[in-house]
């Protein structure tokens, strides 16, 4: 990062920041998200560092294998319904702290991303930041694909975070889904 | 099930849809017993609140019976009887601890509170019934309706209590009350309210109840000035007097201590500023027609307090800040905390000591609820609330 001249108390790499100042390495897409969520740190951290629960959370990661004490392999839908596989390596676990990963040589889908978890100084829970950036399997044209399938990173992990914390706070995710949670006439005029 | 759906601009019409089912361990099933159209249900049935879709079950104002409880519910059991809140909340998060469930931050789905994030900063809770922007919830005017977090927002009702005197908790007694709390009344006060609908009726009641010394309402259908009437307040009826001028002749030129708006984004009237309004609405240049609010605030005396339960849901402009700065006012408003005030609300109602039956002017089955919307738009003065039976 590059960002030592700026003098603003914002989270450098954030998303408050203009979008030339948020692209960070050579990805092609990438988004910095913060949350704060009403659970202690740890709990938090023992959740997420468990990969085999991100696909509860994270709606295109459709299933997570464990392969050994660092790496996972996923299963990610992409856009038009194909799927795409890739290789997790964690690169840096401090418990209750940080977890950070990325794909490893021979993955569909060039990934990067990264947990942070603090308490908040003033005892009002867990400030969760994450970092995930990507690029799409198709390159540019995956990237516009993605963003109409509203999968662009920002709104994707801003999203995932609003469902960590429902399911942190409160045991479930909040959804409206037809026709069983939600159901509405099918007629139309 | 049969439930009313919503098809577009003052289209609405019972059609059959699947029933609803368990999809989260809080959730429940409730056999709805007694429902109401509510006057905010007419900005939906008059297209004034984006982000509906064509078959939305409308309705947030409902009651019945436990029928299916999920596996994480342990405080509800079927059989049991309750009146559900119109705001959908956790009681876990920031918001909820601090009893402001009508800002819970998890209920409304991860994939419909982009909108309100952009439209108003933050994303705004789940509401039942009241379009995608508040989650995409389907609604208890219905035979069935799915209760998320079950466990935090119904209350109980304990048998031999009918349903008509206990329904209206589920929003208008909630919502007047918090409007009369909002208007930080103290003993001998006058406090003006504008709209004399099912809301600003509860708040006649409850601005009494806190200790108004006079309550000035304001409306022009003659039935429902009467009805305020016969809850203890004095009335102006718009059309007849200048009402700001009507209140401070009354007020001897001090003005009310508070002034309640229950009307929000749909005011009537023919003020040079509401006809630009309704012009501007209509071109969709503007989204509310703030008059009421307008008028409040020049109404209020100097260090007086605004309260606004009416719905507003976009943008407005011509608002009067001037005044709102240099007579140093105050203005409280928001979609109600419902549960915040269920258990002494409902104390009252066994208490007796308010009527929440007053009002209702008529009971259709739910087949016929089309034809409620209708003349609840059309025929206000006669028609002043509409409950359904679903059963």
């Amino acid at each position: 990062m590059s960002h030592s001249e700026v003098s603003t108390d914002a989270d450098v790499g954030s998303t408050a920041f203009v979008d030339s100042d948020r692209r960070e390495g050579d990805h092609e897409a990438s988004s910095l998200q913060a949350i704060l969520i009403n659970r202690p740190r740890q709990e938090l951290y023992a959740f997420w560092r468990d990969f085999r629960n991100l696909p509860a959370f994270m709606e295109n990661v459709k299933a997570v294998e464990v392969l050994d004490d660092r790496r996972s392999q996923w299963t990610i839908a992409g856009p038009a319904g194909a799927d795409f596989d890739l290789v997790s390596e964690i690169t840096q676990d401090a418990p209750g702290e940080r977890i950070a990963w990325t794909s490893t040589e021979g993955s569909d889908v060039d990934h990067e991303g990264r947990v942070e978890f603090r308490d908040n100084a003033f005892g009002r829970g867990t400030e969760v930041r994450v970092f995930i950036s990507y690029d799409p399997p198709a390159g540019v044209i995956g990237k516009v694909v993605a963003k109409v399938l509203q999968r662009e990173p920002r709104i994707q992990a801003r999203r995932e975070l609003r469902r960590f914390k429902q399911l942190m706070e409160t045991g479930e995710i909040s959804t409206s889904k037809a026709p069983d949670a939600a159901p509405r006439a099918s007629r139309h005029f | 099930m049969r439930a009313l759906t919503w098809h577009g601009k003052h289209n609405v019409q019972v059609d059959t849809v699947p029933d609803p089912q368990i999809v989260n361990p809080r959730d429940a099933i409730i056999k709805i017993t007694a429902t109401a159209i509510c006057g905010s249900d007419l900005h939906l049935y008059d297209s004034m609140i984006p982000g509906m879709s064509n078959g939305d079950i409308l309705g947030h104002e409902f009651m019945g019976e436990v029928v299916e409880v999920g596996r994480g519910n342990t405080s509800l059991k079927k059989g049991d009887r309750v009146v559900v809140p119109f705001v959908i909340a956790c009681g876990q998060c920031f918001f909820c601890e601090r009893s402001l469930p009508a800002a819970c931050d998890n209920s409304n789905p991860a994939d419909k509170s982009d909108a309100t994030e952009i439209a108003y900063g933050h994303p705004v809770a789940g509401l039942f019934g009241y379009s995608h922007l508040t989650g995409g919830f389907a609604g208890g005017q219905a035979e069935y309706a799915r209760v998320p977090y079950s466990d935090y927002g119904p209350i109980k009702i304990p048998d031999g209590i009918e349903d008509e005197r206990v329904l209206f908790l589920s929003d208008i007694y909630p919502t007047g009350w918090m409007a009369a709390e909002n208007a930080q009344i103290q003993p001998g006060d006058t406090v003006a309210i504008w709209g004399c609908g099912p809301v600003g009726l509860f708040a006649i009641k409850s601005a009494i109840l806190q200790g108004a010394g006079r309550v000035i309402a304001i409306d022009r259908h003659p039935n429902r000035l009467a009805l305020a009437k016969a809850n203890g307040a004095e009335v102006l009826n718009y059309h007849e007097v200048k009402v700001r001028e009507a209140l401070l002749e009354m007020t001897a030129g001090l003005g009310p201590d508070s002034c309640i708006d229950a009307v929000g984004m749909e005011s009537h009237g023919f003020s040079p500023d509401n006809i630009i309004d309704a012009v501007k609405q209509e071109t969709r240049l503007g989204t509310d027609r703030p008059h009421v609010l307008r008028e409040t605030i020049m109404a209020v005396r100097k260090g007086g307090t605004v309260s606004v339960p009416g719905v507003y849901g976009g943008v407005a402009d011509k608002w009067p800040v001037g005044a709102f700065m240099e007579k140093g006012l105050t203005l409280k408003t928001g979609q109600t905390h419902v549960q915040r005030y269920l258990p002494q609300l409902l104390q009252l109602v066994l208490d007796g000591k308010i009527d929440t039956t007053d009002l209702i002017s008529h009971r259709l089955p739910l087949e016929q609820a089309a034809e409620g919307y209708k003349n609840f738009k059309e025929n206000q003065n006669e028609w002043t609330k509409v409950v359904l039976k679903p059963h």
